[in-house]
């Protein structure tokens, strides 16, 4: 099934800038074996395809080209889990600066 | 015919893309031989002090607080030898409107923008200057892009950049991101050419001196509240602009006699420019993969002469390990009721340490802290370096491999700062320096030059020059 999106929706495209054959000669060899991407969000011009071809208007009212990518893009990064040795920290210090167990 | 913007042809370009967009002519400043008059460009180029701080003043930037770290001062004490443990106080950049002491440096680069009549401003930039330039932007009304190294090549993001993508964004900015590798530059220049913005770039004569202020408003800070200057000044330090900034300021103020000490994050071992290291750090700036370069080789940024020029300044430098960092963070937020985030702590860590070595009565400063929030936090960024297979755990920080594991002090008393060996730094910066001279011949004027460059003197940079095989010769 093909998914399209409707021209004007809010959208992230992914641009293969240079394929690994073209990459500085300095970079280390992980890096040299992968391409230059670049990712760039803006408005659809055009309906487009989830994954094909598609040109965005930017903020700034650039047109760039790109393949589909993400639709409606939003942020979830986030404080992480549990970790432990925080809390140990907090403990320790606090034993360390007042003593006993006060605060412990 | 239609510009040609291939990767060949826009590096190609690179001199004019320079100089179009920052409106400086660097070649007026450059000297015969290799050196360059670096006071006559900041002069002439920057604004003075009390300039700067009507710029800055005008969108809230600057004046942050001063606290005192009575509980930290206590903590370092307790390790320290009888009557050591100097009085560590910190100043609180977070409290700039974008969350860091780069706005300093922002609001002069966007409001000179803005004085030249550009449309818009453009930033390279994963860390917090672009949130601080989106910021300036959206006050003077200005369009803003930044150009972010965020992904690897499995598109993971450093949450930490991530954090910083969505704040430029949530000042109106347009975030354009890439995967690892310098050849951001060429899409950085690309924009450029495309859009004729000015290039905001970190490290302007203008940038640099708005950096003056946070150094000149510790002098005043600390005169009228201790009667004296702060004997240690603590930088954390990246691409040097911070504690050249804060050094100037300080001399600015006459306060002559304060010790300017860099300290970074020891990430030695990965490499900065590797697609598998890049999520194994978790410590995105204030390290030593910037430092270090930077230091020894200040003209490597996105203009032809850097203004950051930190040997010139430098009377130290030190190293801590990360989980050091992340344990001074936790220990800032438990015991002074301060949450903040991580990169900004480096300093804290050092000063910790280096209280330890003066004497009670003294005090030192840790220059800066920035913002913490959602990626850009300890747990998160501990939570991070799990999911990339680093260990974390408890033990002795000496131990710690950069890229395999966190070793977070067991006991505060293992806290440490590292010295790095100025002589082989400032032998390091004349070797990479020199090397731009004809036919191994010198100039007189270039050891001049390399001497102020390196805060060092005529028989050490004689010495040095002389084992590298350059001649020497009147000019
Ligand atoms: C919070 C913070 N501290 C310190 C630094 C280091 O500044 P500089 O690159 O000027 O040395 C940075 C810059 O990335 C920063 O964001």
């Amino acid at each position: 099934m093909i998914f399209v999106i409707q021209k004007g929706t809010w959208v992230k495209i992914e641009q293969q800038v240079l394929d690994s054959t073209q990459r500085a000669p300095q970079l280390p060899d992980d890096t040299k074996k992968v391409p230059f991407m670049m990712w760039t969000k803006g408005f659809l011009v055009e309906d487009s395809e989830m994954n094909g071809d598609a040109t965005v208007e930017t903020l700034t009212g650039r047109h760039v080209s790109g393949s589909l990518k993400e639709v409606e893009p939003s942020y979830d990064h986030n404080y992480g889990t549990y970790i432990p040795e925080l809390i140990r920290i907090g403990k320790d210090l606090r034993k360390e600066r007042w003593g006993g167990d006060i605060n412990g | 015919m239609a510009k040609d913007f291939s990767y060949e042809a826009v590096m190609s370009r690179r001199p004019e893309i320079m100089k179009a967009s920052v409106g400086i002519d660097y070649s007026q400043f450059e000297q015969d031989g290799i050196g360059f008059d670096y006071e006559r460009m900041m002069k002439e180029t920057g604004y003075t002090l009390a300039e700067m701080q009507e710029i800055q003043g005008k969108t809230g930037v600057g004046n942050t607080p001063l606290f005192e770290m009575h509980n930290m001062t206590a903590l370092a004490r307790k390790y320290a030898p009888k009557g050591k443990g100097a009085r560590i106080f910190i100043k609180d950049e977070a409290g700039n409107p974008s969350g860091s002491f780069k706005a300093r440096r922002a609001a002069n680069a966007v409001y000179h923008a803005k004085k030249l009549g550009y449309k818009g401003v453009i930033a390279a930039t994963s860390g917090n200057y672009g949130a601080a330039v989106a910021s300036q932007a959206a006050m003077h009304g200005l369009k803003c892009i930044i150009v972010q190294e965020c992904y690897d090549s499995h598109y993971v993001g450093q949450p930490e950049i991530i954090e910083k993508a969505r704040k430029c964004e949530a000042y109106g900015a347009e975030v354009v991101q890439t995967s690892v590798g310098p050849e951001l530059f060429y899409i950085f220049l690309k924009l450029l050419e495309e859009t004729g913005y000015f290039n905001a770039s970190l490290y302007t004569p203008f940038g640099i001196a708005g950096v003056e202020t946070l150094g000149y408003e510790i002098a005043m800070q600390f005169r009228e509240r201790e009667g004296k200057d702060p004997d240690v000044v603590v930088c954390t330090n990246a691409g040097g602009g911070n504690l050249t900034g804060t050094a100037r300021g300080l001399i600015k103020a006459g306060a002559v006699e304060t010790q300017v000490v860099a300290a970074s994050v020891d990430l030695t071992g990965l490499h900065m420019a590797s697609d598998t290291d890049f999520n194994r750090k978790s410590f995105t700036t204030g390290h030593t993969g910037f430092g270090m370069p930077f230091a020894t080789n200040p003209d490597r940024s996105d203009v032809p002469r850097s203004a950051a020029r930190s040997l010139r300044y430098m009377d130290r430098y030190v190293l801590v390990n990360q989980g050091e960092v992340f344990y001074m963070t936790e220990a800032l937020a438990q015991l002074e009721g301060l949450e903040r985030g991580p990169a900004g702590n480096t300093a804290l860590a050092a000063a910790f340490a280096l209280a330890q070595e003066m004497d009670e009565n003294q005090i030192i400063l840790v220059q800066e802290t920035e913002y913490t929030g959602a990626g850009k936090h300890i747990q998160a960024q501990l939570t991070f370096a799990l999911e990339n297979g680093i260990e974390i755990f408890f033990g002795n920080p000496d131990d710690e491999v950069k890229g395999k594991n966190i070793i977070l002090p067991e006991n505060p008393s293992m806290m440490k700062a590292r010295d790095v060996d100025m002589n082989k730094l400032k032998a390091s910066y004349i070797k990479n320096i020199a090397a731009k001279a004809e036919d191994k011949v010198l100039l007189e004027d270039d050891i001049t030059f390399l001497v102020q460059e390196t805060k060092s003197t005529d028989d050490f940079v004689r010495d040095e020059v002389k084992k590298l095989g350059y001649q020497v010769r009147q000019n």
